[in-house]
């Protein structure tokens, strides 16, 4: 019962979906591409190219293109697609709802609390091994091509744009603008 | 009324920022605090602070903070209702569209300039993040582990997220006890 996995899977990263947006980005591939199978590497690239350029939380972008693309996927119909995006969009939010519920309930200074304190001590490395992860598993013959050209294409296009990012800090959306102007003209 | 406010000044601010959650925060704080005078200005630090460490969408996590402070359940329902809907509605009309689309010769071309690109947009706020977790010599095996783990076992994110804070739990334990035996 695939909805029934949605909800499941979705509600998961919500509840574990410590370390922002990227960290966030990299569990949904995790568990929807390697461990459900439900959209192939390219499709979840793609998803996060639109989820980047579209207004709002690239979490609920992804969510919503998400569940909408593994019920389609699945062979049913455009409409039961919306019904996916909505039970995906409603159970990543939802443990968010839940624990502000019992953090106010029970406030005892949360965040400055020793214990929590350690544990995000801990989390945060944990983090950037999930980043670093995300772009390792992407960087496949779905994203960068099979043929010669393609891969050497790829890895430059690649470089250029993280030197762009990470060192001149370019406005991402502007960056994907850009490949995809040079995707058109290179292929 | 009240909730209906709060439903479109949320939905107001969700529909024009493009960039991801911290890109809302100086709005909402503009709508909240400055405009409506709704909350103080610590207090919105405070809720923000909060919004970080609790799992989940920031910008929703803000919403929902916000809302339940106000009006309890239903001020953090329409709020984060609010924060939500633009983005599932304009992602869901991308969606059923893109599909006719994206196998198109040039929308094909298109996006195989993009894949890498949007591959190195992941890869670079790593270096970033490595910096603000304070990675050094003793502590730069944990990424790099979880990293190789997932990637090459496919071990799943999440049990990363449970395994790390876990052991963030463990180690604090254990540095507090020897503290409190040195004194």
């Amino acid at each position: 019962m695939i909805f029934l996995q949605l909800f499941y899977t979705f509600f998961k990263i919500g509840l574990f979906g410590f370390g922002g947006g990227y960290a966030m980005l990299s569990m949904i591939q995790g568990e929807v591409v390697t461990r459900h199978d439900w959209l192939s590497s390219s499709e979840f690239t793609d998803i996060v190219a639109i989820s980047q350029m579209t207004p709002g939380p690239i979490g609920i972008n992804s969510a919503t293109y998400v569940g909408y693309t593994a019920v389609v996927n699945a062979g049913y119909s455009h409409g039961i697609g919306v019904l996916g995006s909505a039970i995906a969009t409603c159970s990543v939010v939802l443990p968010s709802f839940i624990l502000m519920i019992l953090i106010s309930k029970f406030f005892l200074k949360y965040q400055k609390h020793p214990v929590v304190a350690s544990v995000f001590d801990g989390l945060r490395p944990g983090v950037v091994g999930l980043l670093a992860s995300a772009a390792l598993v992407l960087m496949n013959s779905e994203n960068f091509g099979s043929d010669t050209y393609s891969i050497i294409t790829s890895i430059a296009i690649f470089a250029t744009v993280f030197i762009a990012s990470h060192k001149y800090k370019v406005n991402p959306i502007l960056l994907i603008v850009l490949c995809g102007i040079a995707g058109f003209i290179l292929y | 009324m009240l909730y209906l406010n709060y439903f479109t000044i949320f939905f107001r601010i969700g529909l024009f920022t493009i960039g991801g959650g911290y890109a809302m925060v100086p709005l909402i704080e503009a709508e909240i605090v400055d405009k409506r005078k709704w909350i103080k200005k610590e207090e919105f630090l405070d809720l923000m602070a909060l919004s970080q460490t609790v799992p989940g969408i920031f910008a929703v996590n803000i919403a929902i903070f916000i809302g339940y402070k106000l009006r309890k359940f239903w001020g953090a329902f329409f709020m984060a209702l609010g924060t939500i809907m633009p983005s599932f509605l304009i992602i869901l009309a991308i969606a059923l569209f893109f599909r006719q689309f994206q196998h198109l010769e040039p929308v094909e071309r298109v996006f195989k300039g993009i894949r890498p690109g949007v591959v190195a947009l992941i890869a670079a706020p790593t270096f970033k993040m490595a910096k603000t977790a304070r990675i050094n010599r003793y502590n730069i095996w944990i990424p790099i582990v979880s990293a190789l783990l997932i990637w090459l076992i496919g071990f799943s994110p999440i049990y990363v997220i449970i395994l790390s804070g876990f052991g963030g739990y463990l180690y604090g334990r254990y540095k507090r006890k020897t503290e409190s035996h040195r004194k």
